[in-house]
């Protein structure tokens, strides 16, 4: 226990400095919230093994009683962006490296008209009351304590409104780059993405690193999906192999709003989404589909939570987890179905393919159903790739090593398709490609 | 082109294959007629290499080589292709896609350049025509949602794509109506020459009506317990297998 009053006290310490240096820049609303989350973290402190969300998550090491704020003068590698830009990502876009908005990397104003995306950073000095309605609002203390630290931390992050009616095409791209020089070190990118009424938008976050930058990221986004608008959110997760990744997505829907997130993780030593989305309005609709590839000793971990708290809504949730080695996947999807939530129409699913012995995935579907006029289903499913299958492919000339890689990247393609954004389908492939040998094209591999 | 001597086999625990012996040579139609359970099917299987089959004794000459000896997928490299009784639903792996790789997997080990996807499209439109395949079905997932008829369909458009030189068909007919059976019946048919062996395992004499094999064999507890030409398939048909499971072993391998 000491230790962990220890880092109790670390976090306090270094946010009352952190409190006092921004006393003179922060909007009295935003001065408020960080203290209210910082007593928030207080109260509940980290979370230890004994927690039941982190049951099978190794908390440890996010548990250290020291991270550095992570340099924002660091420079991340030459092609960490190219990578990503290469693949054809033409929309607007917002470049943090450790969390600081890089306005040399970035490209903010190619966006279409009636949209407004922007740093966090420089809208709070510019128009410190424009996210006031919602910053903090909608994460907000329901989702995990280290979305606590976040919201006492953060300084910067992407902004992205959309003007009522406006339909953006080309998705908004939001590239975190991590640049660390192997200490312990911390950043906090906090994103809001509001679509006002009636409006439609695309947006691609990706949190890329080079290994051995050993850091934490610990990111929260925030979406508001007003009446009638749709929101498409997608997030690649491809860290480095000693990153630590933690991360929230709270989401709000108005009546007959839409949200699709897509989620990807496929590096990172450990990472942890908590997925929270709620429904305040009858009519809405959301599709959460995610995909851990997961090989060494890699642990990623989902924790999601739909909250039905309003009649006629409908969600539906897809997991997909590919784990090979020692690696471990962790699958928690809760469903709550308020009272009064009639003729909700929820369907959740997880299925998992374990390519090794010492592969292990947890995965716990879960409702908590407390209306009576609903339809409701989960399903949960592990297993190995199908050795029917392996011979059919095999008995027609095709390799062993072939066949097992096919298998494996039609069973990730059947949530890749669902992505609606090419480059993003490319990055997945090309990191797919170099796991999987013996298929000369994984694009046309599938069906 | 196959010589199989003696050949013991077990599936899982159970021994099956009891000293089975056959000689095929090229251009012959061999149809392994038996009773259900007699071991046809651990015969094709044994013979494709799917694990869990394991050999006890006796050997598989093929071209020379042991074949026995060989992977699954260096057999049908060399030729050797089994027609599944079940085909396998792949979901989300494109039949034209596997076809491709399969067939270039073949070609590179026979020392063909590979082909590139236009030619590759080529040769699948014209070998669909021979068993009437659907070209949408050739674009989906492999077998996946097709009716029974169109996957045996499938099996034989994979097979008229692949050229082997050896073919196994395991109960190509069975689950088949009268109209699916003649069209797949036409397309190994088209698929026969001087240059390919076929070996048909069935359970019924139904299919020989329209693949009229060289030779006739009958397979009881793992032995081939009688051969003959054609004709003997009509005699099956109208005796039964009974009569044969009580007579030992005789003529057996042409």
């Amino acid at each position: 226990m000491t230790a962990i009053a220890e880092e109790r006290d670390a976090y306090r310490a270094s946010f009352e400095r952190f409190a006092a240096a921004h006393a003179g820049s922060d909007p009295a609303w935003l001065r408020e919230r960080r203290t209210a989350a910082m007593a928030r973290f207080v109260e509940k402190g980290l979370p230890t093994a004994r927690d039941e969300a982190w049951r099978h998550t190794p908390v440890a090491p996010l548990a250290r009683p020291r991270f550095d704020p992570a340099d924002p003068a660091a420079r991340p590698p030459a092609d960490a962006l190219d990578r990503l830009l290469r693949e054809g990502f033409r929309g607007s876009r917002l470049v943090f490296v450790n969390g600081r908005f890089s306005a040399d990397l970035s490209s903010p104003g190619r966006a279409e008209a009636g949209i407004e995306v922007a740093s966090l950073r420089e809208l709070l000095r510019a128009q410190p009351d424009r996210v006031e309605p919602w910053l903090g609002r909608v994460c907000a203390g329901q989702v995990s304590v280290f979305a606590d630290l976040n919201a006492a931390f953060a300084e910067d992050g992407a902004v992205v409104i959309v003007a009522p009616g406006q339909v953006v095409r080309e998705p908004v791209l939001v590239a975190h780059l991590s640049a660390g020089n192997g200490n312990p070190s911390v950043s906090y990118p906090r994103s809001l993405v509001v679509a006002r009424p009636g409006s439609e938008c695309r947006v691609v976050e990706t949190f890329t690193s080079p290994n051995g930058s050993s850091s934490l990221v610990n990111a929260v986004t925030e979406v508001v999906v007003e009446e009638g608008a749709r929101v498409d959110h997608y997030k690649l997760q491809q860290e480095g192999e000693d990153q630590l990744h933690v991360a929230a997505l709270a989401a709000r829907l108005a009546r007959d709003a839409r949200l699709f997130d897509h989620s990807l993780a496929l590096g990172a030593a450990l990472s942890r989404n908590d997925i929270d989305v709620r429904f305040d309005g009858e009519g809405g609709e959301c599709a959460l589909h995610g995909l851990f590839v997961l090989d060494g000793r890699r642990v990623a971990d989902t924790h999601s939570r739909i909250d039905h708290a309003r009649p006629h809504c409908s969600s539906r949730e897809h997991y997909r987890g590919i784990v090979d080695g020692q690696a471990r996947g962790i699958f928690n999807g809760l469903v709550v179905v308020r009272p009064g939530a009639q003729k909700t129409d929820a369907f959740q699913m997880n299925q998992n393919l374990l390519l090794s012995r010492q592969a292990l995935v947890h995965s716990t579907p879960q409702l908590q159903i407390l209306a009576d006029d609903v339809k409701c289903k989960h399903g949960s499913t592990t297993g190995q790739l199908d050795p029917a299958a392996l011979f059919y492919l095999r008995s027609r000339g095709l390799s062993e090593p072939a066949a097992r890689s096919l298998l494996t990247w039609a069973f990730a393609s059947d949530i890749v398709r669902k992505m609606d954004v090419e480059p993003l389908r490319r990055i997945v492939e090309r990191h797919l490609q170099a796991h999987l040998p013996g298929v000369s094209s994984l694009a046309e591999a599938v069906s | 082109m196959l010589e199989i001597k003696n050949l013991h086999a077990k599936a899982g625990e159970s021994d099956i294959l009891r000293g089975l012996d056959l000689t095929v040579s090229a251009g012959e139609v061999h149809a392994i007629m038996g009773p259900n359970g007699s071991g046809k099917s651990t015969l094709a299987h044994v013979l494709a290499g799917r694990p869990g089959y394991t050999v006890t004794a006796g050997e598989v000459i093929y071209k020379g080589k042991d074949l026995l000896g060989l992977a699954p997928e260096d057999r049908a490299r060399e030729g050797v292709f089994l027609a599944f009784q079940y085909p396998v639903e792949i979901p989300g792996v494109s039949n034209v896609y596997f076809l491709k790789a399969a067939t270039n997997a073949v070609r590179k080990h026979r020392g063909l350049p590979e082909l590139d996807a236009l030619d590759f499209l080529s040769l699948v439109k014209e070998k669909a025509k021979i068993v009437d395949l659907d070209e949408e079905l050739v674009k989906r997932s492999v077998n996946e949602g097709f009716s029974g008829g169109e996957k045996k369909r499938n099996e034989i458009f994979q097979m008229a794509v692949l050229e082997p030189a050896l073919a196994i068909l395991d109960e190509t007919d069975s689950g088949l109506d009268i109209d699916a059976l003649r069209i797949v019946a036409e397309g190994v048919n088209r698929l026969r020459g001087p240059e390919r062996a076929m070996i048909v395992v069935t359970h019924y004499q139904r299919l020989l009506n329209y693949i009229v094999p060289d030779f006739v064999h009958v397979l009881v507890d793992g032995r081939i317990v009688r051969s003959g030409g054609k004709e003997m398939a009509l005699e099956l048909e109208e005796r039964g297998y009974a009569w044969l499971e009580k007579e030992p072993a005789a003529a057996a391998g042409r």
